[in-house]
């Protein structure tokens, strides 16, 4: 048994024991990971083409770790869950992080420039400051939540990208953020 | 709620809104006299200036009947060409949601020092519209809105006059304003370019009773007559009634010159007989308290009339009571031209809910005659229509551009 099912298998009782109407013969679906999120101050940078981002605190009110695993926007043909490292050289890039963005129980996880992010790969509409877009957060338990960002200038947030098979999209000078 | 003070001087005790809650200024004293006498006193149990925020959501935008602060920064911006209806909701969208942020104390979103925004110190961000904007937007104009006619004093210079938008940024603490100012402009640089700025300063936080009246840089009290927010007859001169105007007002911005050298050479005497108010106290040449109503009919020995019929009080002063307005404005001091020693003046501001009938009348008499105007030139005009508040989710403006 893993710990997944365990964790679920626990709230589960949980909530068989508080709930009036139960009657504990089969345990109620385990809550979804989109449950116990939500998010604050999340803002996108305003991009006519190309590369873009968003940034913002996602927090967790539940007591097992969010996993997110997948983003979309219709402002874009692909979204990547981005982290800010130092490559070989010592230049801070960013690159898509492993295992998607964990954000623990109760805790938070803040994307910022200069850190993590979440990368718009290739604008296809335009990002106009002052416009809203949506990005839809997808959950290792497949869960989905949307987030209606406002769009605002920027002028940081121009890492390279270190990813393979996009080659060398160096958009600018090295911005370490904050 | 917003800020309610009687700013008469006088025993009525002066309060002031901390964080939504009201303490006196007496209360205030009473806590840190009480901080210092326990033996675990903490200084930070003394409430900051810097903590008070003014709310920014209403009927009304802040920044008119709050009492004012310290420093003040006047932005007029110009629309870039290609900015249409569209373009103008989204910068409003966006600069709401800035001066709502800053003004609770909190960075803006994409705040690249949000250290420098947590110190609001009573921060508003009042906008006002040019007609160039109300025009884009497609609206109708209040019937005001339009430069100032020519007076004959007049030496404006186009760099301190007009614009499509104004951003008042004022607060008690001047970092908090240029932080406010910098953020506001970053974002707006997209839309719409800086016109003319124009700085200005009050007494420091502290240094007076909350709702003193100003002195300008002529050592005169400055603003006795006004109305008074929170009263009935402060509404009635303020605030407009009637479509997207509602609950907004109309704004001249007058950049008045003073030459301070040749008031030098005027002795305290003359001052008194040109203002038609003794400098000492602000009271009327007929009076002895600052409030005290002025006697124009009051002769004196030699059957003169106390208070000069050329003097500005006088001059001012209208039979038609709707001939009012509510003065907010702030001193200048800048770098002197070579071979002086100051560029002073008052950057005049006043609020009325219509300019042609409140103002402008006010304005001729005095460009007909007023012996103030010896020492004083208008280098710098413009006028804006304020729109009203909105409420959270909402957005300035958003009456014509929703």
């Amino acid at each position: 048994m893993n710990t997944r099912s365990l964790r679920f298998g626990a709230l589960a009782l949980v909530a068989c024991l508080t709930l009036a109407g139960c009657a504990g013969t089969t345990a109620p679906a385990p809550a979804a990971e989109s449950a116990s999120f939500s998010s604050t101050d999340v803002w996108v940078k305003a991009s006519d083409g190309g590369m873009s981002a968003g940034f913002g605190e996602l927090t967790n009110t539940g007591d097992a770790d969010l996993t997110v695993v997948s983003a979309t926007s219709p402002a874009t043909s692909s979204m990547q869950l981005h982290e800010t490292v130092a490559n070989e050289d010592g230049q801070m890039v960013m690159r898509e992080v492993e295992g998607g963005f964990v954000i623990p129980a109760h805790g938070s996880l803040t994307l910022a420039p200069g850190g993590n992010h979440l990368m718009f790969m290739d604008v296809t509409s335009p990002l106009r400051a002052g416009d809203d877009t949506t990005i839809t957060l997808t959950f290792s338990d497949a869960s989905t939540v949307d987030i209606t960002a406002p769009i605002k200038e920027f002028a940081g947030a121009n890492e390279s990208y270190d990813g393979g098979d996009m080659g060398d999209m160096d958009m600018g000078d090295m911005d370490m953020g904050q | 709620m917003r800020a309610r003070l009687d700013t008469r001087r006088g025993p009525t005790r002066r309060t002031f809104i901390i964080g939504g809650a009201v303490a006196g200024v007496g209360a205030v004293a009473a806590i840190g006299v009480d901080a210092a006498a326990s033996a675990q006193a903490a200084p930070a149990s003394t409430p900051l200036n810097g903590d008070v925020t003014v709310p920014f959501y209403g009927t009304h935008q802040a920044g008119i009947d709050t009492d004012a602060q310290a420093h003040a920064s006047l932005i007029a911006l110009d629309l870039r060409p290609d900015v249409d209806r569209d373009g103008i909701r989204r910068l409003l969208r966006t600069l709401t949601d800035d001066a709502a942020r800053l003004t609770r104390g909190e960075a803006a979103l994409a705040d690249t020092e949000p250290e420098l925004a947590t110190a609001p110190a009573r921060l508003t961000v009042t906008f006002g519209f040019g007609p160039g904007l109300v025009a884009r937007a497609g609206a109708l104009s209040p019937s005001w809105l339009r430069p100032l006619p020519a007076f004959s004093i007049d030496r404006l210079r186009p760099e301190y006059g007009d614009g499509d938008l104004l951003l008042q940024i004022a607060a008690d603490d001047p970092v908090t304003v240029a932080h406010a100012a910098r953020m506001l402009l970053k974002d707006a640089r997209a839309f719409a370019a800086p016109r003319w700025v124009q700085q200005g300063f009050r007494r420091a936080h502290g240094t007076e009773r909350p709702g003193t009246t100003m002195r300008n840089l002529f050592g005169q009290v400055d603003g006795t007559a006004n109305p008074v927010p929170g009263t009935t007859a402060f509404d009635e001169v303020v605030w407009a009634r009637e479509g997207w105007m509602a609950g907004g007002t109309g704004m001249v911005v007058r950049r008045i010159a003073m030459n301070l050298d040749t008031w030098d050479r005027l002795d305290r005497p003359g001052r008194d007989q040109a203002v038609g108010r003794f400098q000492a106290t602000g009271a009327p040449l007929t009076g002895t308290d600052e409030f005290d109503e002025p006697d124009f009919d009051a002769k004196d020995a030699i059957g003169f009339p106390v208070i000069p019929e050329f003097s500005h009080l006088r001059r001012s002063r209208s039979d038609d009571p709707a001939e009012r307005i509510f003065r907010r404005g702030y001193n200048y001091d800048q770098t002197p031209p070579a071979g002086e020693v100051s560029d002073a003046g008052l950057v005049f501001v006043s609020f009325q809910a219509d300019v042609d009938r409140q103002f402008v009348p006010i304005q001729q008499r005095l460009d007909q005659l007023d012996l103030l105007n010896q020492w004083t030139t208008p280098i710098g005009s413009a006028v804006f229509a304020v729109p009203p508040g909105c409420a959270e989710g909402g957005f300035i403006g958003e009456g014509i551009l929703s």
